[in-house]
């Protein structure tokens, strides 16, 4: 297919590698952002192909897991609910809440229901109106607009039973959070060139200049990724701190503009606690005042639990790129994706499942024989 | 979800004031909502993700990043003769 074979043409994928060892003279640690990014370097083995000198970690890029099940308790809870019709992106109804999941409570009589889209969901309102539509809104920039345009059409097309629990997060106060903290041993990020196809790049330039850490913006594909790494390496090597577009077929320096224009007008930013972080400023994204219609936190007046996570799940530190799946003593254990412990293992963007996925659990086991 | 993917716009309809298209990935074609890239036509590749195109497709910024890429791989065959 075009724009995806040609970036994972294998020769390629080789002269980087050798392109990337060549300019490589000390260790260097580079996060990747995005969980499809983590995706593909699994996928493909990108990080065993890679010199030992350069340790790719993986981020917080997986929205489903860093939703805080405080939030997944209220969708579950206001699922029970009578007339209540939620919907939510497939990977969201798996993510273990505190006592239990979406598909669970499914299973107990609500009427939970997969979407591809958000439109999907205000179709559905349409369809059936003597029921209330939810419409469970998780995702990073890159899936916020698409909520944007949804609430859009729901309060223009005036659809009295569709409102949406807006959970989006946005990708600059954590890369700010992981940078801050006392442990952190990241020294470049790959940004995620789906969220800066929305954004832009300019909201990357100030952590640049405040942290002194290369960020590239990068797509998604073997090619893209080892780009990506080699002109992270490039910039470590000379001492250069800067942001540069990887992903140029995509990602203008100004974004996608219509796009940011119905996000500036439907969300307003809220502090929020995020799995695995502390609460972080200005993290997330709220329906603004104008929409507050159509927000089903308000017009149900629901309320996030403080539920913690279970402690055998190391989430947290996986999230925060501290921990590798494999270190968890509980992975491809008491955690699979049949019976997944944390969120990382549910979703299709989890590093956890990633790594269950390219059976490096098999892997390890015959490493260490 | 995530994974935005690119796909060729071969349809532009109106949906009550929308604007949405098909997208054609490889064979499987998909109803997918255009508004956030006004400027594309059909034909043009767009990145969609979760049913919403959010880009289109720079092709010479595309040829550009590929052909990056292959002076590396021409730059090390030479190194290695
Ligand atoms: S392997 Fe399972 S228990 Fe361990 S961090 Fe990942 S999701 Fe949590």
């Amino acid at each position: 297919m075009k724009f995806l074979d040609e970036f994972r043409d294998a020769a390629i994928v080789r002269a980087l590698i050798g392109q990337i060892r060549g300019a490589t003279t000390r260790p260097w640690t580079i996060m990747e952002v995005c969980g499809g990014q983590t995706h593909t370097i699994v996928r493909y083995g990108l990080d065993e192909l890679l010199p030992r000198t350069v340790t790719l970690v993986h981020g917080p890029g997986c929205p489903v897991c860093v939703t805080p099940i405080g939030m997944i308790d209220l969708a579950i809870e206001l699922s029970t609910r009578p007339k209540i019709t939620l919907c939510s992106f497939g990977d969201m109804l798996r993510v273990p809440g505190s006592t239990c999941d979406l598909f669970d409570a499914r299973a107990a009589g609500a009427d939970v229901r997969v979407v591809y889209s958000p439109l999907d969901a205000l179709e559905l309102a349409r369809r059936e109106p003597i029921r209330e539509v939810v419409f469970f809104a998780v995702g990073f920039e890159t899936t916020a607009p698409t909520t944007a345009m949804v609430v859009h059409q729901a309060a223009r097309l005036k659809v009295p039973n569709f409102s949406v629990i807006a959970a989006h997060v946005r990708v600059p106060p954590a890369i700010e959070a992981i940078l801050s903290s006392d442990d952190n041993r990241v020294q470049g990020f790959l940004a995620a060139g789906h969220v800066c196809t929305v954004m832009g790049i300019d909201e990357y330039r100030p952590l640049v200049e405040k942290f002194k850490v290369p960020i590239i913006v990068t797509g998604f594909e073997p090619v893209d990724l080892l780009q990506g790494v080699a002109m992270c390496v490039a910039q470590l090597e000379e001492g250069r701190a800067e942001v540069e577009n990887q992903y140029a077929r995509s990602v203008r320096n100004e974004g996608n503009v219509a796009a940011r224009g119905l996000m500036a007008e439907v969300f307003t930013f809220v502090d929020r606690r995020w799995r695995g972080f502390a609460t972080l400023p200005k993290s997330a994204l709220a329906l603004s005042d104008r929409y507050a219609a159509y927000d089903a936190i308000r017009r149900f007046g629901l309320t996030q639990t403080r539920a913690n996570e279970p402690i055998e799940c190391r989430a947290g530190e996986v999230l925060r790129g501290l921990l590798k799946p494999l270190q968890c003593p509980a992975f491809g254990s008491s955690c699979t994706p049949d019976h997944p412990l944390g969120a990382p293992m549910v979703s299709a963007e989890g590093a956890c499942a990633a790594y269950f996925g390219a059976g490096r659990l098999a892997a390890a086991a015959t490493e260490a024989k | 979800m995530c994974l935005g993917i690119p796909g060729r716009i071969v349809r532009i309809i109106d949906e009550q004031g929308l604007r949405m298209g098909e997208i054609d990935f490889g064979g499987v074609t998909r109803k997918v909502c255009l508004a956030y890239v006004p400027e594309a036509l059909i034909g043009d590749y767009a990145i969609v993700h979760a049913g919403f195109a959010i880009s289109r497709v720079d092709e010479q910024a595309a040829a550009r990043t590929l052909e990056l890429a292959r002076e590396i791989e021409t730059q090390l065959a030479e190194e290695n003769e």
